[in-house]
């Protein structure tokens, strides 16, 4: 199981909830679970969501393992120059 | 095909040398082609017409007397790139910024736009087009715009993140929040407490080379864009959208870029051309004037954030907040956000809360501008933070080092970090021997910390070996800041050859796969990770031909040093074959020998970086001198150790100029009153003393070389670094950006007269 810490915009769309709890090994996998629970949800993670695993930011690589007890955060995409 | 990102500890041959740049000549003779220098022939010239004002309804536009000049070949207006966004918000105000639909929303917003046979017919034509303007209450300062009586830029922006959603429209278009614990118990902790607010004024990227473009949309449904840009890729879908185009069938060539920091990652003049070659049927150069670029591209948000932090005696922190209020233009984005998630990322705090406001204001659509927001939030942050090391009596450097985020330290804007390098940074500024450098009279000392999200991305590589066993490196990130060197040497490094034996060049959208853009600090991590790929892939190919060409099995085949060799004794006599050797054979061992790499390129890493700055000011004037600079930071792997002093130096010195002396100045009527570089004024050589370097090599874990990017986070540190410094000099804290000669001498005055 895997806990998922959204970031504030993202809790209205999920019945007000900061943290959620789903089976997932990757990150696609998260993503997947977070919309089957929350069809709201599916808008923001098409379009302007990273995923950040044990600190590092994951922008696109939806394959990547999640390791057993690790920390994952859904974040806004971000802009750089 | 899987690729092992796995950073491998290793020796390097080409990796870490200083050849000289590849596109040097080119650039310092004039031969280098940037945006304005590409011509079609039967080229028309196009220019664009800007509302004067900061504010308006478009009531109507008639340009039947425009299009009745001679030489006049089209004239387009909001009607000729009908709304194609589908609903999608972010595309539709890119759409709007581009051409006004309904309303003029600041100074300088393209209204119509002109192609004629030349800039004479051209301008004739722009002011004879009759448009009627309703002119509105207009606001610019991002203060003025969050009160109630503020004029409201858009009736449909609700402000979001706030409960119970307000039923009345807002400048306010969203409210972020950040951080852990319980602040409130943790001021109550503190034994010293620093409250101040903070304003920073907007300033442009200040590229040197002005946006320009060459479009030709021809009748059979293609077309082409010849367009300064950092990313082509990007440019190519975002066009593609807003005029209805094929994607397959808009080729984009990315020209020289003569600087971007961010600011050439977004359309403003390409739609337009586009729309313009359309309607005319002939070729289309846009190239926009200094006051245009001023007027309608870039800038970066001007803010105002109120820090509160406090601490105990032994020096550390127990609570920090900070409210960050920042101008996005006249449409909703997130740069307060982005803010709200940096200030703090320095520290290990166990009570923390940042907020953030987005704010929209008659002037130009903020663009990204190198860490956008980061250097903001760390100006107030980090000053806040020097001022309180005074008052504890603790020196700046250790009172951070103290509170410094390590591996473990649960991030201000929510993760947990794992290894990070803000605190050899600090360690290695504080041994420095600047720190300790004797100051002369009027001169002050400070320092400050800055930290940048880092990014990767989506990339394509092709690597070719051609027939005389040289090397063609194509890749897709456009080289901002010395890519092309930097990429050269990874290719020769992997493939065990000369870096004069490679050529890297940058693909157009039609001869590679697609590439996101140069961005995030991505162009040499990402692109370089691609041709690690690419080469790994083609020595694989080239092992096979080496085992075809000894007829041998290709599992007895290794490469080394540049060469393919059989493996054990029992092939003794075969004498190692070169990438030459084997290039030349390849037509009769399987045809053309090339990798290819496709990937997205993720786990960049965050970055940190400490500066240190010495000042000189003048008490008579409150002009400012930068005496000495110096910048600390973390390449993981300087690849091309020049480029990263190059991109550690250009940083500061942009830092330096937004610190000191440059700002957006608006009039009363809500115009903007230097769109120069006179006015306008940017740091030049003879302002700038010769900014050190120091780069620390940590090595990025999620990189086959340990790379890290570097082109962002230079930018985050000077603005604290120089207040401070300039604080420390005047005797007086300083909480405005620029400090501008009357702005230090305002405060100078201010405290005599206490």
């Amino acid at each position: 199981m895997v806990e998922v810490t959204l970031w504030g915009g993202l809790v209205p769309l999920a019945d007000n909830q900061k943290t959620l709890t789903v089976e997932a090994g990757t990150i696609r996998d998260v993503l997947r679970a977070l919309q089957e629970r929350y069809p709201a949800l599916s808008g923001p993670i098409r379009n302007e969501v990273a995923v950040v695993v044990d600190g590092v930011v994951y922008r696109n690589d939806w394959s990547r393992e999640i390791p057993e007890g690790a920390e994952v955060f859904l974040m806004r995409r971000l802009a750089g120059g | 095909m899987s690729f092992d990102a796995a950073y491998q500890s290793q020796k390097f041959k080409s990796v870490g040398s200083r050849p000289l740049r590849p596109d040097g000549v080119d650039k310092v003779t004039g031969r280098a082609r940037y945006g304005a220098d590409f011509n079609m022939p039967g080229q028309l010239v196009a220019r664009v017409l800007r509302s004067p004002h900061a504010h308006a309804r478009i009531v109507s536009i008639d340009t039947a007397r425009a299009e009745a000049v001679k030489g006049v070949k089209a004239v387009v207006t909001a009607a000729d790139l009908p709304d194609l966004t589908n609903g999608d918000g972010a595309l539709f105000a890119v759409l709007d910024n581009c051409m006004a639909r309904t309303k003029a929303l600041y100074d300088g917003h393209a209204v119509a736009a002109v192609a004629a046979i030349d800039e004479k017919s051209a301008k004739a034509a722009l002011k004879l087009i009759d448009i009627e303007y309703e002119v509105l209450p207009h606001v610019v300062d991002v203060d003025a715009a969050t009160r109630a009586d503020a004029p409201i830029l858009n009736d449909t922006v609700f402000t979001s993140g706030v409960t119970p959603a307000p039923d009345k429209p807002s400048n306010v278009a969203n409210r972020s929040e950040f951080g852990h614990g319980d602040v409130d118990a943790g001021f109550e902790q503190a034994d010293f407490i620093v409250e101040r607010s903070y304003k920073t004024e907007q300033t442009h990227q200040g590229y040197i080379e002005p946006h320009a473009c060459v479009a030709n949309c021809n009748s059979d449904g293609t077309a082409e864009l010849w367009v300064c840009t950092q990313g082509h890729f990007v440019y190519r879908q975002t066009c593609a959208d807003l005029l209805g185009l094929e994607v397959s069938k808009l080729r984009v060539t990315s020209s020289e870029i003569g600087g971007g920091f961010g600011g050439k990652t977004h359309v403003w003049a390409e739609p337009v051309a586009l729309a313009l070659s359309r309607k005319a049927g002939r070729p289309v150069k846009l190239v926009m004037s200094r006051e245009e670029v001023f007027r309608a591209s870039g800038p970066t948000s001007a803010t105002s954030i109120d820090v509160k932090i406090g601490a105990r005696k032994d020096g550390k922190i127990t609570a920090a907040t900070a409210t960050l209020r920042y101008t996005s233009g006249p449409y909703a984005d997130m740069w307060a956000e982005l803010g709200a998630m940096t200030s703090f990322a320095c520290y290990d705090l166990a009570n923390v809360k940042t907020v953030g406001f987005e704010v929209i204001v008659n002037r130009p659509k903020v663009a990204a501008y190198r860490a956008p927001s980061a250097p903001m939030a760390a100006f107030a942050v980090e000053s806040a933070i020097d001022e309180l090391a005074h008052k504890i009596g603790m020196d700046a450097v250790a009172f951070r080092i103290k509170n410094a985020a390590r591996e473990g330290s649960k991030s201000s804007y929510g993760p947990v970090y794992g290894p990070i390098g803000i605190g050899p940074t600090l360690e290695a500024a504080q041994s420095h021997p600047h720190m300790s450098a004797p100051l002369g009279e009027n001169q002050g000392r400070g320092m400050a910390c800055g930290f940048w999200f880092n990014f990767g991305g989506q990339t394509c590589s092709d690597l070719n070996i051609n027939a005389d066993g040289t090397v063609t490196l194509a890749v897709g990130t456009v080289d901002v800041g010395g890519s092309r060197a930097s990429l050269s040497l990874i290719a020769a490094e992997e493939l065990g050859i000369d870096y004069q034996d490679v050529k890297a060049v940058i693909a157009d959208t039609a001869t590679l796969g697609y590439n996101d853009m140069t961005d995030g600090s991505r162009g040499t991590f990402s692109t370089s990770m691609a041709t690690i790929s690419a080469a790994r892939n083609a020595i694989e190919t080239m092992r096979a031909r080496a085992a075809l060409t000894w007829d041998i099995p290709v599992d007895d085949v290794f490469w080394e040093d540049g060469h393919a060799k059989a493996m054990g004794t029992k092939y003794g006599n075969l004498a190692p074959l070169s990438v030459k050797d084997i290039a030349a054979e390849a037509g009769n061992t399987g045809g053309p020998i090339a990798g290819h790499s496709e990937m997205v390129a993720d786990g960049a890493g965050v970055s940190f970086a400490t500066h240190i700055c010495d000042v000189e000011v003048d008490p008579e004037t409150g002009s400012t001198r930068i005496v000495r600079y110096t910048v600390i930071q973390d390449a993981g792997k300087a690849v091309h150790p020049s480029y990263v002093e190059g991109q550690y130096q250009g940083g500061a010195a942009q830092g330096i100029g937004w610190a000191l002396n440059e700002e957006y100045i608006y009039g009363e009527d809500g115009r903007l009153q230097n769109p120069g570089f006179l006015d306008y004024r940017i740091p030049v050589c003879s302002d700038l003393p010769m900014i050190d370097t120091q780069i620390l090599e940590i090595p990025n874990p999620n990189h086959p070389y340990g790379v890290r990017g570097v082109g962002e986070t230079s930018i985050v540190p000077p603005l604290a670094a120089i207040a401070n410094a300039v604080s420390n000099a005047a005797g007086v804290r300083m909480s405005h950006i620029p400090m501008s000669p009357p702005r230090i001498l305002a405060a100078l005055n201010a405290e005599k007269g206490k």
